[in-house]
């Protein structure tokens, strides 16, 4: 088993590392939107229902569907890679959207009111007050998508975007055990340590009371 | 009156001008209330939960503004006021102090002379020189966190962070509620010490009469979003007025106790 990981290392590691950069790209861009419209929705009551609804439905879909539902889309279906990460974007949209604006509800209304009150503009109150604060809610939404977007990006393979899951697929079509674990074994502990990073950093951030 | 009473009379800090508030779809809270409050004095409003206090307080400071009439603070109405000056020149201390629990004692006095860029050295001083004034040792307290501090020692971070761009005005919700009676008699009696020295124009909420006595030069007494009237302490205590005595019988009877 170790040997044949390391007969193919070269192979496994270029994968791993198109795995990360799927995952690092999408997770990037997903937190740009995803904190923003969380900020967003946690000021606009009106758009909670159809932001969290949209992201909601969109997580529902299944991914090899959503793949291939995006397949036919003009500008995206000519790279896999440019599409793989729209879609592990989608996903990643709902935990982090939803954690960003329950964490900013969550904060002591006496808190918000003494700020106000002080005289703190709306953007003094989002960065000196309601970031800091929620940032453990919103370091836990981006550690559960980026988990989760670990995991989807293997299915990316199945449209050519590559990714560990080229091993995994190509295992399962030659009944090649060996080859699964070479696939399945690295990003499951990219997942773990995705999951452990920030899990550490969601402890450090979250403010003692 | 002596002259100094007559001029601060001619130029209230405060003035409330046939003010009501009725929230956004929502009961009229405050129904044409008129009452002004002369620079350096203390009113305590009074009243039950629910008769209007704190919706008064908050219009001062424009959290909220009036549905009809003005509150005039400085000789401007609040709606004249760009709110955020508005807010930086008034203080304001509310009962579990909304403390910033992200912030040690000293960057939460602090607040408002960051808000205001001031240079870091005039900052620290003045930190240092408020945390005397209301009683907290600096060596030991001025980086612990909120939730590191007992109840009277949060509520007097929150007096020394409503002081700290000695602002002329301060508004205090309930600021001794929440404390055990021996800590709040203790504070109590240090905001009076602190009164005569500061002469700051304060408005404060209470349900407690007795505290409204102590601590108040005039008392509001509010029922059901309307103002009985605005009282001396001695007119207080003799009025005949009804409201004012449903008011003041209960407490006449904890006291007989």
């Amino acid at each position: 088993m170790l040997n044949f990981f390391y007969r193919n290392r070269g192979q496994i590691l270029t994968l791993t590392w198109e795995h990360l950069w799927l995952v690092g790209v999408a997770m990037l861009i997903a937190i740009l939107v995803g904190v923003p419209l969380g900020i967003l929705v946690s000021r606009r009551a009106w758009l909670r229902k159809p932001v969290l609804g949209s992201t909601n439905v969109l997580q529902t879909i299944p991914s090899l569907a959503l793949f291939g539902f995006l397949l036919p889309a003009p500008w995206l279906g000519e790279r896999a890679d440019r599409l793989a990460i729209v879609a592990l974007v989608f996903y990643a949209l709902l935990p982090i959207v939803r954690n960003t604006y329950t964490g900013i509800l969550g904060i002591d209304p006496a808190v918000r009111e003494s700020a106000i009150g002080m005289g703190m503009t709306d953007r003094d109150l989002l960065l000196r007050i309601e970031l800091p604060l929620s940032a453990p809610f919103i370091v836990a939404g981006i550690r559960i998508a980026t988990v989760t977007a670990v995991g989807v990006a293997t299915i990316a393979a199945a449209i050519g975007a590559g990714g560990l899951g080229e091993l995994i697929f190509r295992g399962v079509a030659m009944v090649n055990d060996q080859l699964i674990l070479a696939g399945a074994v690295p990003a499951a502990l990219l997942a773990l340590f995705a999951d452990l990073a920030l899990g550490f950093a969601e402890k450090r951030l979250r403010t003692p009371r | 009156m002596d002259a100094a009473g007559e001029d601060a009379a001619k130029f209230p800090a405060i003035e409330f001008r046939s003010v009501s508030y009725q929230a956004p779809a929502g009961p009229r809270i405050l129904d044409g209330i008129s009452f002004s409050v002369a620079r350096g004095e203390t009113v305590v409003l009074l009243g039950r939960s629910g008769a209007g206090k704190t919706t008064a307080l908050k219009l001062i400071n424009r959290l909220i503004a009036p549905t009809a009439g003005s509150v005039v603070v400085g000789g401007r109405s609040t709606t004249e006021w760009d709110p955020i000056a508005l807010r930086r020149s008034i203080g304001y201390v509310i009962q579990d102090s909304g403390l910033f629990p992200h912030y040690n004692v000293e960057q939460n006095i602090a607040v408002v002379p960051n808000l205001e860029h001031w240079p870091r050295q005039r900052t620290v001083s003045r930190v240092a020189e408020l945390m005397e004034v209301v009683g907290l040792d600096r060596s030991s307290l001025a980086f612990r966190y909120p939730h590191q501090l007992s109840g009277g020692q949060r509520q007097r971070v929150g007096v020394a962070r409503a002081l700290a761009a000695d602002p002329e005005i301060l508004l205090m919700d309930e600021p001794f509620g929440a404390l055990d009676p021996i800590t709040r008699s203790e504070l109590q009696d240090e905001f009076l010490r602190l009164q005569q020295r500061l002469r700051k124009t304060v408005v404060m909420v209470t349900h407690d009469l007795r505290e409204g006595l102590l601590l108040g030069s005039r008392l509001a007494l509010f029922e059901a979003g309307r103002l009985a009237g605005a009282f001396s302490k001695d007119e207080f205590a003799r009025s005949n007025d009804k409201t004012v005595q449903q008011y003041i019988s209960p407490f006449r009877h904890q006291a007989a106790l």
